[in-house]
């Protein structure tokens, strides 16, 4: 009864949500040539979507695949190839229905079994994908763990064609935000004939099938990636950009320069210069486009250092850190303070106040100036630590606001230190930092993706954060599948990481875009991804 | 003219290239970070696989060893951060860009900065020389970085004459920016060496006899002053030809050129181990030919010094 119950409510999420394509509003005059110049960031490692790291990989991935799900201009997961789905056993066993009219680009049809080769494809250890754990962790697609760790075969892993257009996906144990986790980019089919008969080459022009909305039809490697329609995509008829460019430039100025000679429609996502923010907002104000992301930027701190182990030293700093001067002073392009570690926009979290945060910044420097001075530290034995952060003016920028902020709770003396960015990494790895500055941006739309960080055997968890009684929490959560229930959990949550203080949190990233006045079509997608299926180009 | 070709190459270039290819092969492993490492932590199992299928779990030696069996065939490995290309793709697509950049850029310098060095040698201390080298001092002391924003801001957005950026397979209209911002410096240099040397040359006893037998102006320089006075000029071009078909980092990335300055630069923030050094063994090739060029070169201009 309750499987039945709980498959209806999806099916009914379903059906409210609008369909993968542009929805131009009617008497809306369109351009009579659609085609779009849009940023990408940095030039894609790979157009092999099993093996996609990051942004520039994955914003590849889904112009040119589309997964079982895909998402609405607006960030809600809506159907993709899965044209409705179903799960029994109280969510252990999930059964997707494919359509029947979906298509490669070379005519062929989509089926189960080319999930099935791909999902399996990305967690071969022969693969070598970076992201071949996420089945198995963030999914807990039975046997995933196993096979990376190289215990199991990959054909082992729980899922399994039915037939040409079904599709059985059987989990560990129940997840209740399964659905959200498959809109990832590495989850799009891939073509296994290309792959045979081409290996490694697969993805170059002429020879990449693909079942979005585009098709490959140029890449030059540091200048641009040229995308077509796909004239076999199900929903073709209601896509209106027939060509796409992606630039990968990762040189925001050289970014903002090519925009503003009208040779770039829209920049990357994050792509606003900060040093030309006041020019963007005297000339072109209507330009800038900011909406929030599930992104929240912060400061580590390595409970393996001394005297980071203590808690009233971490709660000093982190209540001395002025969050909205950060947010919509320094960086100002729709960052929000972050008082909590998950970003409020997240689907099925509910955002919570905590005690501290009712505090007028008197009150909190006055709590913090108390708690050090109880921890130890004066005149005589000031707190000396070192801030590490990578290699950038924007970092620099705020690690000296909050030097100064630290400054005034009392004898508190910071080093900054900076470091190029794979040295950093490798720093915060290996445990290498007192308080570092620390990054997160969701994999998926949902508040496990961000609080799973702070579960001591997350990969992750720089700090080495440890509290047995947060684990049970996201545990459970896990395996909850009441929404209500889910997001108390959820908030639980975060009221011990507002007593326990494993990061200084300080604001809530934000999407943030230069796009054209005639680009039309995209919605605030807290995940970033903006599909150039669902643009259009006004008369202009 | 063999026997030379045979001591350059063999007892030379080769031992030359191994010792450049071992120190930058181990020292390019001592940068901390490894070309797989990212911001989400690859779990140790999924490092794991991904050592094994680029041979990063054998020890140094040992991939040192398999590094110059590929080597040798002609192989400079795959990618380490492009997977879906071997460094020979790469390299493939992007030398040919640099070069022809690197040429267009070359042969303005020249044209200009041995013009402009020989007015001001001929005007020395005029106000025309002061100018030129007033220029020229500017031209070296301005960074790509500051001159590559600011062309574009004035010509693509003011005046919007070209575009800001791009290649689109080295059209016209796409080079004008990167070919004037790449050979600024070049043309610097090459004006301020070839005054000196020209003002040198112009006050050695035999032009000073040439000019005792009435002959114009115009006839020396072509027949007697040139060629003495464009030998240390020519030294400096073999470098500098390397260095402006590899060096223009600045340029390709601010206009967004696909050649192997990008590449270079990427390479080495990524630790993209293969690519690093297939891009420092096609650099050191480059410029021990080069100079074997300018040596032979040498000798057609100058018989003095011609090889024996």
């Amino acid at each position: 009864m309750r499987t039945a119950l709980f498959a209806a409510v999806l099916l009914a999420q379903i059906a409210s949500n609008s369909l993968s394509a542009a929805e131009v509003p009617p008497g809306t005059k369109l351009h009579p040539i659609q085609e779009i110049v849009r940023g990408n960031g940095t030039e894609p490692a790979t157009l092999d979507p099993n093996k996609a790291e990051g942004r520039p990989e994955s914003n590849m991935a889904v112009e040119l695949f589309e997964g079982l799900v895909t998402l609405n201009p607006d960030g809600q997961v809506i159907p993709g190839v899965a044209e409705k789905w179903e799960s029994r056993e109280d969510g252990r066993v999930w059964v997707f229905t494919l359509r029947r009219n979906a298509k490669w680009s070379d005519g062929s049809p989509v089926t189960a079994h080319d999930f099935e080769y791909s999902f399996k494809r990305m967690v071969d250890p022969k693969t070598a994908s970076q992201y071949a754990w996420y089945l198995g962790k963030a999914s807990n697609v039975k046997n995933g763990r196993a096979i990376v760790e190289g215990k199991v075969p990959p054909s082992e892993l729980g899922i399994k064609a039915l037939g040409e257009h079904t599709l059985e996906v059987t989990l560990e144990k129940p997840v209740s935000y399964l659905i959200a986790t498959l809109a990832h980019g590495s989850l799009m089919p891939v073509p296994r004939k290309a792959i045979e008969k081409y290996g490694d080459k697969w993805t170059e022009p002429g020879k990449l099938v693909s079942n979005g909305p585009y098709k490959l039809a140029e890449r030059v490697v540091n200048e641009r990636i040229v995308l077509v329609r796909n004239p076999h995509y199900w929903a073709n008829a209601k896509t209106v950009i027939d060509k796409v460019t992606f630039l990968p430039i990762n040189n925001q100025s050289a970014e903002y320069q090519r925009y503003r000679a009208n040779g770039i429609d829209m920049t990357a996502d994050g792509g606003v210069p900060p040093e030309q923010l006041k020019q963007i907002r005297r000339e072109i104000p209507n330009e800038l486009a900011t909406w929030p992301q599930l992104g929240t930027y912060c400061y580590v701190f390595n409970f393996r250092k001394k005297p980071f182990d203590d808690v009233r030293v971490r709660k000093a700093l982190s209540l001395a850190i002025q969050r909205e001067v950060i947010a919509e002073k320094l960086v100002g392009t729709g960052e929000t303070a972050a008082y909590s570690f998950t970003p409020d926009s997240a689907q099925g979290y509910s955002p919570i106040v905590h005690d501290w945060q009712r505090w007028t910044q008197a009150q909190r420097e006055a709590e913090a100036r108390r708690l050090l001075a109880e921890a130890g530290y004066n005149k005589n034995r000031p707190l000396r630590f070192e801030l590490l952060y990578n290699t950038n003016e924007g970092h620099k920028k705020i690690a000296l606001a909050v030097a100064w902020m630290w400054r005034r709770i009392g004898p508190v003396e910071v080093v900054l230190v900076n470091q190029e960015w794979k040295t950093f990494l490798d720093s915060r790895n290996r445990g290498q930092f007192e308080v570092s500055r620390y990054a997160w941006i969701a994999d998926y739309n949902e508040p496990s993706t961000m609080l799973d960080l702070f579960h001591s055997k997350h990969g992750n968890n720089d700090g080495k954060y440890n509290n047995p009684k947060y684990d049970a929490i996201m545990d459970r959560a896990k395996s909850t599948l009441d929404a209500g229930e889910r997001t108390k959990l959820y908030q639980d949550a975060e009221r011990i990481l507002a007593q326990d203080f494993p990061t200084a949190n300080i604001y809530h990233y934000s999407n943030r875009r230069l796009i054209k006045p005639w680009v039309k079509g995209y919605g605030r997608n807290p995940e970033g991804r903006v599909l150039t299926r669902d643009l259009y180009i006004l008369a202009h | 003219m063999l026997k030379f070709i045979f001591r350059r190459v063999f007892l030379e270039a080769l031992p030359t290239l191994l010792v450049l290819i071992t120190v930058t092969f181990f020292l390019i492993r001592l940068a901390p970070g490894g070309p797989f490492s990212s911001e989400a932590n690859v779990p140790p199992e999924v490092m794991a696989a991904i050592a094994a299928k680029y041979r990063l779990d054998q020890p140094v030696w040992q991939q040192y060893l398999g590094y110059l069996a590929d080597l040798a065939r002609g192989d400079f490995g795959p990618s380490f951060k492009y997977k879906d290309f071997s460094v020979n793709d790469l390299v493939y697509a992007a030398a040919p860009v640099s070069f022809r950049l690197g040429i267009m850029a070359f042969i303005v310098a020249m044209l200009i900065g041995i013009s402009a060095g020989i007015t001001a040698a001929l005007k020395q201390n005029t106000w025309v020389d002061y100018a030129v080298m007033g220029v020229s001092m500017v031209g070296v002391v301005l960074p790509n970085f500051v001159l590559a924003p600011v062309l574009a801001l004035v010509f693509a957005i003011w005046l919007k004459w070209l575009p800001a950026g791009g290649w689109e397979g080295g059209a016209l209209a796409y080079v004008v920016l990167p070919v004037a911002v790449l050979c600024k410096h070049y043309i610097s240099v090459i004006a301020r060496i070839t005054r000196g040397s020209m003002i040198e040359v112009l006050s050695s006893p035999f032009i000073r006899t040439a000019r005792a037998k009435g002959l114009p102006m115009g006839y020396i320089l072509r027949r007697h002053a040139m060629k003495p006075a464009l030998l240390p000029v020519i030294s400096y071009l073999g470098p500098a030809f390397v260095g402006i078909i590899t060096g223009s980092v600045v340029v390709e990335t601010f206009f967004g050129i696909p050649g192997i300055g990008q590449l270079f630069v990427n390479g080495a923030l990524n630790r993209d181990y293969p690519m690093v050094l297939g891009l420092t063994i096609l650099v050191g090739a480059l410029t021990i030919f080069f100079n074997a060029v300018v040596d032979i070169l040498y000798g057609f201009i100058d018989p003095r010094i011609r090889i024996h």
